[in-house]
């Protein structure tokens, strides 16, 4: 590379970094100056004692986790199908996996609440539409999290060797497939969490208590608490992803020590 | 249909007709039951609703005739899709400078890794605190305003709003450059660095290197990326709205609306709207589809 490159190089990586940190760096600074001209936590502490902010996280918290469990439910037996039995269905069920990165979430939710807000239809206000919902939301990472884990393996000789020892299905699925795949199913896992924590449009418009609604909201009533608030999701998604980066690395290690 | 054809599909095999292999398809019925009920039956009721008469339900065009003779709908698009350009190409030009910068730029190692966690963790930072971001850093009294104040220049009053186009297209960046990093740095790391050897030997100079070798090879992937970025703003709802409130004239904005409140005071216009949305993205995803096809013929 010439020296030219180089230089070339830095310029852009540096911008990017600008890019990158100015705005997290001016909302933290905007996030200490809740009391009037000295720099503090003040605006930290008002956001931890708002009730509503006790009772919008933690039910984004109960919706990611529910979103999991349906997600884990559904698509890591159906990946695994796919796999092993009904390579037939391989195409729609990809196809299907990928259409909510086609369908905006705007657009996904007008059909939603339309289809469900009319009898003999009528399931708009119930929790668990919400909770469909993000698992929709969150299928493209979760199956393709999964597939590629179970890529890895050899799903087909690891079922009919355990098979063949006489295993049944649930130690297949349970002691044999599942361990092998922990790994992909928890990054899929924190994947959905990130993104059922951040999510605004589904919950604004199921009506149903949530992190982003209320974040929106406060951004139209106060000043440093959406801030503070805005710091605090940033680091959420940081510690999601993040936590993917190490486990994911963990495997890497996991699997050059098995061979 | 599907019944069928697996067991046309299994009936010729060598092995004796086992009654319990038909009956695999039934395992993955959870999946397709839960995403038509979930996905693809509130997605088609949105196409099929746009062909409907609100009143009678008879079929008619005229859901898709209004729309394209309402100014303020076509407006909308209009809007949508020029921010979704602007903030496509411009984050897609910027994002293949920095992925090529950090894998092939001569930096340190470590800065690739690094790069590709935060694209990682940035590509995911959108909507409401993302917008309360930027109004931090660049709203008339952000903190960078008031240091570009503080060196004389006022950017508003050079006609820059946060709030309008541009502003909205500087905050959609911060999302779609990080985008650009992830899916175009496969293809960086798929340039030989023979291919740049093999040029240098016949002597050929930097700028024909790229003219001649690695740009052709490089452009369908480019502008296949390019493709997702533009799906990926013109789709994005939460920012938009966290930033201005509702008052910038977006499909998805309009889309809102008319969800919270007839505003359109026409059912029938709105699922037509919704439904042009779709077919904008089924036509982007398409075109990406296509370009990624041609990227495989040369990068493995």
């Amino acid at each position: 590379m010439k020296r030219g490159g180089v230089i070339w190089s830095w310029i852009w990586t540096i911008l990017g970094i600008l890019y990158f940190f100015l705005p997290l760096l001016a909302t933290f600074m905007f996030s200490l100056r809740a009391k009037l001209g000295v720099l503090s936590f003040k605006a930290y502490e008002n956001v931890f004692i708002d009730p509503q902010f006790i009772t919008s996280f933690s039910a984004s918290f109960i919706w990611a986790i529910f979103t999991i469990i349906v997600g884990v439910l559904i698509f890591v037996p159906t990946a695994y199908w796919v796999r092993l039995r009904v390579p037939q269905f391989r195409a729609p069920v990809e196809f299907i996996t990928l259409l909510p990165f086609v369908i905006p979430a705007i657009v996904y939710v007008f059909g939603l609440v339309r289809t469900y807000s009319q009898p003999p239809l009528l399931i708009v206000d119930s929790p668990a539409l919400l909770v469909a919902g993000y698992a929709v939301l969150s299928m493209p990472y979760m199956y393709r999290a999964v597939d590629t884990g179970l890529r890895s393996i050899d799903v087909q000789t690891l079922t009919e060797a355990a098979q063949s020892l006489g295993a049944s299905w649930g130690t297949v699925l349970f002691r044999i497939i599942l361990p092998n795949i922990r790994i992909a199913i928890l990054s899929g896992a924190f994947l959905s969490f990130a993104i059922v924590m951040g999510e605004y449009v589904l919950a604004q418009y199921l009506a149903k208590p949530a992190f982003a609604p209320y974040l929106s909201l406060l951004i139209q009533n106060k000043a440093y608490e959406p801030a503070a608030l805005s710091v605090l999701s940033f680091a959420l998604t940081w510690a999601c992803l993040g936590i993917i980066q190490i486990v994911g690395r963990g495997q890497q290690g996991q699997f050059a020590g098995g061979h | 249909m599907t019944i069928s054809n697996v067991v046309k599909q299994d009936a010729p095999s060598a092995r004796p007709a086992s009654r319990k292999f038909s009956w695999a398809w039934l395992g993955v019925m959870p999946f397709f039951l839960f995403t038509f009920l979930f996905l693809l039956y509130p997605s088609s009721t949105i196409a099929i609703r746009s062909f409907q008469d609100s009143k009678t339900h008879a079929f008619t065009f005229q859901n898709i005739l209004n729309l394209l003779h309402s100014p303020l709908l076509i407006n909308a698009y209009s809007i949508s899709i020029r921010i979704s350009l602007v903030t496509s190409l411009g984050g897609g030009i910027f994002g293949f400078l920095l992925a090529y910068s950090a894998i092939r730029g001569g930096l340190p190692r470590f800065m690739r890794s690094s790069l590709m966690t935060f694209c990682g963790v940035a590509s995911n930072f959108a909507g409401v605190p993302l917008a309360f971001a930027f109004i931090a850093l660049l709203s008339p009294t952000g903190m960078l305003t008031n240091w570009l104040r503080a060196l004389g220049y006022n950017p508003y009053f050079h006609g820059f709003t946060l709030y309008t186009f541009w502003g909205l297209s500087l905050v959609y960046l911060y999302f779609q450059f990080p985008l650009m990093v992830l899916i175009i740095a496969p293809a960086i790391d798929g340039l030989r660095r023979e291919w740049l050897e093999a040029s240098e030997n016949l002597g050929a100079s930097s700028f024909q290197y790229w003219r001649y070798v690695a740009f052709p090879i490089l452009l369908p992937s480019i502008l296949g990326s390019m493709v997702l970025l533009f799906g990926n703003s013109f789709g994005a709802y939460a920012t938009a709205f966290a930033l201005t409130g509702g008052q910038i004239n977006l499909v998805t904005i309009v889309i809102g609306s008319q969800l919270r409140g007839d505003v359109l005071g026409d059912q029938g216009l709105g699922y037509a709207l919704t439904l042009g949305m779709v077919v904008i993205m089924a036509v982007a995803i398409a075109g990406y589809t296509i370009l990624q096809r041609r990227t495989e013929r040369w990068l493995k």
